[in-house]
């Protein structure tokens, strides 16, 4: 279990989490990013830019 | 063997195709864009390079630069250039003899308004590069269209003055999506809105489409005229038969998996690593 940095609410982490990873709170719904695994640390997504898509 | 993953953040498509390299024991490199330098004569110890950038400019800039040092890249980089734009695509597809609906390219707001009351109303406005159903207009109208032509020269930068207008195809609520692999259709689905915008990431909802012969071969007619690999192609069912719309080269599949019944990040692993050996 992780800690939204947005909200502080628990946040369940996935099977195998990598680096880069994204995440989103149940509670408040923000998208966020596992930015470490060891100790484990949690960050605000990157909002879409222009280019990005398929 | 070695494989690279070009990555910016890891979305759940990615995130499939990592268990899926995992299942076949192979030997991954995860490559993050957003950390990588390239120096132009050497690249990662990796045999190749699997895209998944969520940056067109990056992917495309990337594939070159491990091109360049020998690398092989799935998708190649002229892939990626003829993809990412929506013109180039337009072209590759008219040399290969492939449907679509028909299209303009004009680079000032006289010449645009003059090419759309050519086609007749309604035509669409898109950017040449941009996915995910953005910046899309459908213009009804010459008030819709001069007033559409103003802001995206006034407001956008220098490429949405590249008016790329295409005919508008009434096509009934739904596109399909096919999911393309080397020379294999491997699965369809439909993308069902009441928005005459389909894109899922519009909110538009799959269900499946059974791949008939004539969705394969025009799947795999437009995958080889942009260079082929593995890609996501969109079509319109019209009066005149199913028209290519475009064809995307980091394809998302998180959602088509459960409804095609299809392990798309299996067969891509399956043909990234027949393709590395």
């Amino acid at each position: 279990m992780a800690t939204c940095p947005v909200c502080d609410a628990d946040v369940e982490l996935p099977a195998d989490p990598v680096v880069g990873e994204l995440l989103t709170c149940d509670d408040c719904g923000c998208e966020l990013e596992i930015l470490a695994l060891d100790p484990f640390k949690l960050g605000e997504a990157p909002e879409a830019e222009e280019d990005w898509g398929e | 063997m070695r494989i690279g993953l070009l990555h910016s953040l890891i979305r759940k498509d990615e995130k499939l195709l990592l268990e899926a390299f995992k299942k076949a024991r192979c030997d991954l490199q995860m490559i993050d864009d957003r950390k990588l330098i390239m120096d132009f004569k050497s690249a990662p110890p990796i045999d190749l390079l699997l895209e998944r950038s969520i940056n067109h400019s990056r992917a495309l800039h990337a594939l070159r630069l491990f091109e360049s040092v020998g690398v092989k890249c799935i998708n190649r980089h002229q892939v990626a250039t003829v993809c990412g734009d929506k013109m180039l695509t337009t072209a590759a597809l008219a040399e290969a003899g492939v449907a679509q609906p028909d299209s303009r390219v004009a680079f000032t707001e006289t010449s645009a308004i003059e090419a759309i009351e050519q086609m007749g109303y309604p035509v669409v406005l898109k950017p040449a590069v941009g996915s995910w159903g953005r910046l899309l207009s459908k213009v009804n109208d010459r008030d819709a269209a001069e007033s559409i032509l103003e802001h995206k020269t006034v407001l956008g930068s220098y490429h949405h003055s590249v008016f790329y207008i295409q005919e508008y195809i009434d096509k009934a609520g739904r596109d399909i999506r096919t999911f393309v692999i080397g020379d294999e259709c491997i699965a369809g689905i439909y993308r069902t809105s009441k928005h005459w915008i389909t894109n899922t990431a519009r909110g538009a909802e799959a269900s499946k489409c059974e791949i008939t012969p004539e969705i394969a071969d025009i799947s795999l007619a437009a995958a080889a005229a942009v260079g082929g690999g593995v890609v996501a192609v969109d079509l319109l069912e019209s009066p005149r038969g199913l028209l290519v719309n475009e064809v995307n080269y980091t394809m998302e599949f998180k959602n088509s998996i459960d409804t095609t019944g299809v392990d798309i990040p299996a067969r891509i692993v399956d043909y990234v690593m027949r393709e590395a050996n």
